[in-house]
């Protein structure tokens, strides 16, 4: 007998959803940090926040369990995906549309647009930061890279603006439904708390759009 | 009422399929849309042309049989109700109905409209049953079943297995059939002691036949003629993450 270890639909959908959570507590973490920007124009905060996360020995290693649980999240998607497609090899003629949860028809796309963000965000700022040079700026409080300046610099381009700001709405699309859905994988519904979990999914995946739109746009008119 | 219909014909399995339109004349708004299909058959066969196959059985929205993606909906536009309790008031005089076999690929077309769900009897050949003795039939209240529990099992027994849930599904996922299987068993008395195996098995055989994943979207609960809850669906979840967690390996 081969012990190939195979995944029932059940499985990958449990694992799907616990990354999926876990890749929604990075993006909070990330957008507080973010937000400091707004809060200090001198960037001090910010950079204090950045170089905190890039030195922190913890941090640094959990680091490779959020690079984990994207490749995670990001292949099991594309294999679920596939097999859904799959298993409908001829279409229907009129393609019905009787989701009620409506950004859940738009998953595989609204992931694929945010994996091709996730590459050019990821060569912008993580790449220039770990590999390339940053000047530094020197506070009272210190000497750091001056990361906020990079920031600054790519957000003063009103294309870049624009793109971030679409990939950001779609991953709040994504969210919108991702989050309530993942507690559902994990079979959590509850007749009390599921149409709460419901809400708190609409209302946060809106607060975390909001967050991340606004930084491009303060730094782009007001900066 | 006149009606113009776009039917899918394909004379076998292996045949290639392709719509044909046919005019329908002075249909009753009071017909179902079963008995709209027998007068469009009994003018075919007048004429000397194959009628179209479709299942039917008891008519009375209760056994399953009949089927039918009507204008992109599994049982046509009614919510809560199958293809034969659908009437024809639902439809506009003079409109063009689009009507489809289930599309799912452990369904495949028979002929014309008809699919085989042998891939469902499988999936209950697989675990949705109880193989313990459990005795002759009890007198009432001699095993306590809370009122809650007894109710939720009866609403996951509704399920007349048509397949309306895996024809709604985005991608043709049986979840909602095999939730509602493993959901009337597992919270009785009687079908708690072979509740792991039976989610686990029940499960396998479902990605073995080649439905597709659940991806929470909710239409089944929505097409269902007996509006089964995607609750039932986090209940299978629930159990078979217990199961994998919590059984022994044999």
């Amino acid at each position: 007998m081969s012990k190939t270890v195979t995944y029932s639909s059940v499985a990958k959908k449990i694992i799907m959803s616990l990354a999926g959570l876990f890749l929604t507590s990075f993006l909070v973490v990330h957008l507080l940090i973010n937000l400091l920007i707004l809060f200090d124009k001198s960037l001090e905060l910010f950079n204090q926040a950045a170089h905190f996360m890039a030195t922190n020995p913890l941090i640094q290693t959990f680091q490779y369990v959020l690079f984990f649980g994207f490749i995670l999240h990001i292949i099991l998607g594309v294999v679920l995906q596939i097999q859904n497609w799959v298993a409908r090899p001829v279409r229907y003629e009129r393609k019905g549309s009787s989701e009620q949860s409506y950004f859940s028809k738009f998953m595989i796309h609204t992931g694929a647009i945010i994996f091709i963000f996730l590459i050019i965000h990821f060569a912008n700022f993580f790449v220039k930061a770990k590999f390339g040079h940053i000047d530094s700026i020197t506070y009272d409080s210190g000497t750091y890279e001056n990361l906020g300046q990079l920031v600054v610099m790519l957000f003063s381009d009103g294309g870049y603006v624009i793109f971030y700001v679409i990939a950001i709405l779609l991953l709040g699309f994504h969210l919108e439904h991702g989050f309530q859905s993942a507690f559902q994988s994990l079979g959590l519904n509850h007749s009390r708390y599921t149409p709460f979990i419901k809400g708190l999914g609409t209302v946060f995946s809106i607060l975390v759009t909001l967050g991340f739109i606004a930084i491009p746009l303060v730094i782009y008119f007001s900066f | 009422m006149d009606l113009t219909l776009k039917i899918w014909r394909q004379a076998t399995a292996s045949e290639k399929g392709k719509f044909v339109e046919y005019q329908v004349h002075n249909i009753s708004a009071d017909a179902s849309f079963l008995e709209m299909l027998d007068v469009l058959n009994e003018e075919l066969v007048r004429k000397g042309e194959d009628p179209v196959a479709f299942d039917h059985d008891c008519r009375e929205g209760i056994c399953g049989a009949c089927s039918l993606y009507i204008n992109g909906r599994p049982h046509g536009p009614d919510k809560g109700i199958t293809t034969c309790q659908m009437h024809m008031r639902r439809f506009k005089d003079g409109e063009t109905i689009v009507i489809e076999p289930w599309r799912a690929k452990p369904f495949p077309v028979i002929k014309d409209l008809m699919v085989d769900r042998t891939a469902f009897d499988e999936i209950i050949q697989a675990g949705g049953y109880v193989s313990i003795n459990t005795g002759g039939v009890p007198d009432a209240n001699a095993i306590p079943i809370p009122k809650r529990d007894a109710d939720t099992a009866m609403d996951a027994a509704a399920c007349i297995g048509c397949g309306a849930c895996v024809a709604a599904c985005k991608n043709a996922s049986a979840m909602l059939f095999v939730a509602a299987k493993v959901s009337q068993l597992a919270v009785l008395p009687q079908g708690k002691i072979e509740a792991r195996e039976r989610v686990q098995n029940m499960v396998a055989k479902m990605d073995e036949l080649g439905f597709g994943n659940c991806t929470n979207t909710y239409a089944c609960e929505a097409e269902c003629p007996k509006e089964i809850s995607v609750s039932h669906i986090a209940r299978m979840n629930r159990e078979y993450l217990s199961a994998k967690l919590l059984s022994q390996k044999k």
